[in-house]
């Protein structure tokens, strides 16, 4: 790996004082998983790496009114083994726990899949799912955005120089409100998500869905939030007619690419199935929550 | 002498821990990259980004002036050696290709064909200076897929290659290197007294041997012109072959040490590094050590073949088959030497067909040169064949296992190849597989089962070991094949057995080339059979001369003396009256009857007993993905003489299992402009732990009589079912006939839509 | 681009090292410090081999910069055996025969051990999830799952050493 300089600050303002002040390009280390795999193959020659996890609060999960704080840099180890947030978004824990192996969960964290701006990132579809916000620290202060307004395309962010996410709030969820994600992948394990999809659904007592978001990932530039996916639900139990409504406005909202992992049509289909797939396992969960 | 009466084995059959298992389990087993040498320096190579390309000029002016740069090497620092068949790899190869192979010459012929070298204080120095090498390039058309290379219109690699086997032989150069043939019975009876005729057509990708470790190498290269090359090889004899010839090196100024190897599969059959670490090395005076990234092991070395099939077979209705056709296009990557010769010689080699015709072409293309892979060629001819006997099957509804009973190959049968074969256990394995309660295990939705069989050769040659027996009794073996997955263990056993003493008194050592005769390289599953044929004769040759001992201190004729359960006893009554001699006693005293006690053998091993497996594979496959999970797999084969059962199995677990790499997910994928799209383990997809079953090997043991133990090779064979197995298992599962390798979730989507109109009505 | 100073504790000793910033662990563990029993398969975390505890969490020593080793606990293949007594895992791979070239297999007991760290009664459908980022192309798994297996009876109490 070529040489490159290395910060790692123990307070917000120092981490965006280096990102701010760095000449070259600087970027911005929790896990690394992504970011020194880049480094390796000549992808990005960055001048800094900034180190975040010394930053108190960057990592770890707290409770704070009706929200969960997730610091940018918790790794998904620390998801998966926190029960409270397992209980209340399984969905959000499923992806999170689904990015590479168990070794890579030791260091994976939000802030990083997110960043890394991957259409294929497992861990975003279902934090947009739950309408997360991101605290985003920068030379102007901090300021609040939806997960779903960070990026903009592969490899692309909203972030400007001297910004990252401090941490993610994620509201808890209501009565009989529950989530879920999925992918598909060749392998059982180890690879990028042809399709991968989070649902997150509101019941009434009866069954009946009241709120609904589905978002795919891996089928557009960005995770896309489909509109017409979660109106299918709305007002629905999870019929035949619902599921196959469900599976049209899901292939439909698909704009995927042909590339190594699948084909335009293999894709549209498998994101049809997916919502299905998921929807089925994030109303059972929401009638028991 | 031999051991075939496996009643009156004490080691062999047994499962004792290796003896270099302990330092694989803590850590400190010396792999290529382990080892460092004082004042080395760190190399790396500069690779093209084309897949072909005229070189216009290399300038590396930039590269020498950074601080901690100190040689860059090109293809100007090596000798040009003339075209000259070599014959100390697996499989056909040609020194100058070799060389040309290691630095490209002119022009580059794939994505990630090295152009230049560079050494450097630090790692981090050698990659950005390889920056910094200037390389201008004239890109020129490239070709990708064999029967695009194959037209007249193709892009044409080597202006000097003509096909071989063409009479006449052709004027105009082409990609076409070679035409084989083989032939038997006359086709038009053949295809006269067919009933049934099936015609179909296969596909497969090149895919990696994907060995866990990157090829590494610490090399000197001494003013005196004595090198050492520390490296992970298949054969540190094969390296010191090899670097001697393409640097023009004296072979005794070169020692070979043998590193541990992580894995080769006969992707480590051939140099790549050392080559250039030598040259950078006899530039800088100063030892060199470089390591591949696993980026560069899949642009830079080689898989093994992509091809095209295509089978016809004619059957009476009964099932017999009375005519086969089979041509075999096989990729060779960017130079010559595809596996396609021993590709068709399997094809049909597990049957008795009375008429067959056999065609196979090997092409180059704007690839990495192909390099042996288990059973090279054997795989891809095989999953042709065995689907379409498996279509055959179906077509005539007689079970395939069936069908493979009424035309198995037995005693006596001659392969249209050549041999006629003797002491062969196909038969068996079919009967045990019938009888397998595998066989019975119900069948749930969307689940199905597979059959296929597949054959190797199996080979011998030359090897060397010896014998030494130590003044405390125990013993130690020395031989030159690189342990790749347990042979040490079964080396120090066959000698135990005939020495007559504990497993745990022997211990074997992989040597250098300067502490022990020749060995050809480990491959073809030669080293158990054909080194342990050596180690035995080595051992006998002891047991000789340790009676000879024993008569000396009893003073009686070396004839009147017995060597039994490691003591010498008197022949009877008439030898005279004597306390048995433990070989310990015997070597204590081995001073006062005329020295250490050891023996050398080199042999040139013949008569490696073939290998025949048949395979039963289970698969789910979900309609809705394409996603084929694999249930239950048993895999059944005649391993001669299971020397060390465990090591055996595992051979046949590890075939089994990246046969099914293979045939579900494993694949090179190309972009448009010829560059590897998939260079590493995210997309080039190896089976993982929770892809796989446990799968059941079942070990059948039809001695080979030309081995003392009866040792057949065991680590090819079980890579050549499981494509078919697996592609039939799906045919039985989804009525879906997969023909085209990898059977991945799209493709088998793909064609469950064909068969299967959607049911969303979105879709 | 000066080295950095780090100090740590490596298998129990405290130590410490200079690393460029651009070291992985990895490198800093073979390179400089002499411990070869982490191996570089892959580079890229894909293959597990280059796998270590970092405050007993498992992870990719490859993925992990030896600048940020400072102020922690590593645990490397050559710490898992106590002294000359192996740890099972190590046991049972050797009884198993479940290495065969032997270059993924300390990653793989690494990994192996840190999943019965966390839990001595895994299903081998857990154990095979768990070591999905352990690749081996030698052994097909199965031998491999047969040790872990056992080596967790042993911990447990219920099978022999």
């Amino acid at each position: 790996m070529p040489r490159v300089n290395y910060t790692a600050p123990t307070t917000v303002d120092e981490a965006v004082k280096a990102l701010a002040s760095a000449a070259g390009l600087a970027k911005v280390m929790s896990g690394g998983t992504d970011l020194l795999v880049q480094l390796k193959s000549g992808r990005l020659k960055p001048e800094l790496i900034v180190d975040t996890k010394r930053i108190p609060g960057l990592i770890g999960i707290r409770e704070e009114g009706g929200f969960f704080i997730i610091g940018a840099a918790t790794p998904g180890a620390t998801l998966s083994d926190h029960k409270g947030l397992e209980h209340a978004w399984p969905g959000i824990v499923e992806g999170a726990d689904l990015i590479g192996s168990t070794q890579i969960q030791g260091r994976a964290s939000l802030a990083g899949n997110l960043c890394n701006a991957s259409p294929a990132a497992d861990s975003v579809p279902a934090v947009i799912a739950a309408r997360a916000t991101c605290t985003i620290a920068g030379p102007n202060g901090r300021r609040e955005v939806l997960a779903e307004a960070v990026c903009t395309g592969p490899g692309r962010t909203t972030l400007e120089k001297g910004e990252f996410i401090v941490e993610f709030k994620i509201p808890k969820p209501k009565a009989r409100q529950c989530d879920a994600y999925l992918r598909f992948i060749p392998r059982t394990e180890m690879d990028i998500a042809v399709v991968g999809c989070g649902v997150n659904v509101t019941l009434d007592a009866g069954g009946t869905c009241t709120d609904a978001r589905v978002v795919l990932g891996a089928v557009a530039p960005t995770a896309v939030i489909v509109d017409d996916a979660a109106r299918a639900l709305i007002g629905h139990k999870l019929d035949d007619a619902t599921l196959a409504k469900l599976d049209a406005a899901a292939q439909a909202a698909c704009k995927p690419i042909t590339d190594k992992r699948g084909t335009i049509e293999y894709r549209t289909k498998v994101a049809g199935v997916l919502a299905r797939r998921v929807a089925a396992i994030a109303f059972e969960r929401a009638a028991t929550r | 002498m031999t051991y075939l009466d496996k009643a009156s084995l004490k080691v062999v059959g047994t499962r004792p821990i290796r003896p270099d298992g302990v330092d694989k389990v803590i850590g400190r087993a010396a792999f290529g990259a382990d080892m460092v040498m004082p004042g080395m320096l760190w190399a790396k190579v500069k690779r093209s980004p084309h897949a072909h390309a005229r070189i216009v000029s290399i300038n590396a002016d930039k590269a020498l002036k950074l601080a901690g740069v100190k040689a860059v090497v090109t293809a100007d620092d090596f000798p040009q050696i003339k075209s000259e068949e070599a014959f100390v790899g697996e499989g056909p190869m040609n020194f100058r290709d070799l060389s040309y192979n290691c630095m490209a010459r002119g022009k580059v012929l794939y994505d990630g064909h090295a152009v230049a070298a560079v050494a450097a204080m630090s790692p981090s120095i050698a990659d950005e200076a390889l920056d910094l090498i200037e390389v201008e390039y004239e890109v020129l058309p490239h070709v990708i897929d064999v029967e695009d290379a194959m037209k007249d219109d193709a892009p044409v690699l080597h202006d000097d290659l003509f096909t071989s086997g063409i009479d006449p032989k052709p004027t105009k150069a082409s990609n076409i290197a070679k035409r084989i043939g083989f032939a038997k019975g006359d086709m038009a009876t053949g295809w006269a007294e067919a009933e049934v005729t099936i015609e179909r057509r296969y596909t497969t990708k090149p895919v990696h041997q994907a060995y866990l470790e990157p090829h590494a190498c610490v090399v000197s290269a001494g003013a005196d012109g004595q090198c050492t090359i520390f490296s992970s090889s298949q054969g540190q004899f094969m390296v010191r072959a090899y670097c001697a010839k393409l640097l023009n090196i004296d072979i005794a100024n070169i020692r070979a040490m043998p590193a541990e190897i992580g894995g080769g599969f006969g992707g480590k059959t051939l140099v790549y590094l050392e080559p250039v670490a030598l040259a950078l090395s006899k530039k800088t005076g100063r030892p060199i050590k470089m390591m591949m990234s696993r980026e560069e092991v899949f642009r830079g070395t080689g898989p093994t073949s992509g091809g095209v099939i295509e089978v016809k077979l004619g059957a009476k209705k009964d099932g017999k088959i009375v005519a086969a056709e089979l041509t075999l296009k096989y990729q060779a990557g960017a130079f010559p030497g595809s596996p396609v010769g021993p590709g068709c010689m399997c094809g049909f080699a597990m049957y008795d067909i009375p008429h067959v015709n056999i065609v196979g072409y090997d092409v180059v293309s704007n690839r990495p040169k192909v390099a042996a892979y288990r059973a090279p060629g054997a795989p891809i001819s095989s999953f042709g064949v065995e689907s379409c006997l498996d279509e055959l099957a179906r077509e005539l509804q007689i079970d395939p296992l069936k069908l493979r009973e009424i035309n198995a190959a037995t005693d006596g049968t001659k392969a249209a190849h050549g041999p006629t074969w003797a002491n062969i256990g196909y038969l068996q394995t079919l009967e045990v597989a019938k009888n397998h309660p595998h066989m019975q295990q119900p069948l749930g939705p969307n689940q199905g089962r597979g059959v296929a069989s597949g054959f190797w050769f199996n080979i011998g040659g030359e090897s060397a070991a010896q014998v030494h027996i130590n003044e405390d009794g125990t013993a130690t073996v020395v031989e030159g094949n690189p342990d790749i997955g347990g042979s040490r263990a079964a080396m120090a056993m066959m000698a135990a057995e005939v020495l007559g003493i504990p497993y745990e008194r022997v211990r074997a050592v992989v040597a250098d080339t300067a502490s022990t005769g020749y060995c050809f390289l480990t491959g073809g599953s030669r080293v158990t059979f054909a080194t342990g044929m050596a180690v035995t004769q080595a051992a006998e040759t002891v047991v000789t001369d340790l009676k000879k001992r024993a008569a000396m201190l009893w003073d009686i004729s070396p004839e009147a003396v017995d060597w039994k359960d490691g003591k010498a006893y008197p022949a009877g009554p008439n030898a005279g009256s004597f306390e048995p001699l433990s070989l310990a006693e015997i070597a204590a005293k081995s001073g006062r009857t005329g020295g250490p006690i050891n023996a050398e053998i080199s042999i040139n091993a013949q008569g490696a007993g073939p290998g025949f497996a048949t395979h039963i594979c289970d698969v789910e496959v979900d309609r809705e993905t394409g996603h084929v999970k694999v249930l239950r797999y048993t895999a059944i084969q005649d391993v001669g003489r299971a020397i060390h059962p465990s090591y055996v199995e595992g051979q046949i677990q590890g075939g089994v299992a990246q046969g099914v790499g293979w045939a579900l997910n494993e694949e090179y994928i190309y972009d448009k402009n010829g560059r590897l799209d998939n260079p590493g383990f995210l997309d080039y997809r190896i089976p993982v732990a929770s892809d796989m079953p446990m799968i059941e090997p079942v070990m059948i043991e039809v001695p080979n009589p030309r081995h003392p133990f009866g040792a057949r090779g065991v680590g090819e064979v079980p890579i050549v079912p499981p494509m078919a197995a697996v592609a039939n298992a799906i045919a039985d599962a989804a009525g879906t006939r997969m023909r085209d390798l990898p059977m991945s979730p799209p493709k088998v989507r793909a064609m469950l839509d064909e068969q299967d109109p959607p049911r969303m009505a979105a879709e | 681009m000066s080295k950095h100073h780090v100090t740590t504790v490596i298998n129990g000793e405290p130590v410490e090292f200079l690393c460029e910033s651009q070291q992985t662990l990895l490198d800093v563990l073979r390179d400089e410090l002499g411990l070869t029993g982490s191996k570089e398969g892959c580079g890229s975390g894909d293959c597990g081999a280059c796998s270590v505890l970092v405050d007993g969490t498992l992870m990719c020593s490859c993925l992990f910069l030896g600048v940020e080793a400072e102020g922690h606990a590593i645990t490397t293949i050559e710490g898992i055996a106590d002294g000359d007594k192996l740890h099972p895992v190590q046991q049972k791979f050797l009884e198993h025969a479940a290495l065969q070239c032997g270059f993924c297999t300390p990653g793989l007991i690494v990994a192996a051990k840190a999943l019965l760290d966390t839990t001595l009664n895994p299903t081998e459908e857990e154990a095979r999830y768990w070591l999905a980022g352990n690749l081996c192309r030698c052994t097909g798994y199965d031998k491999v799952l047969r040790a872990v297996m056992d080596a967790a009876a042993v911990m447990r109490g219920e099978a022999s050493a």
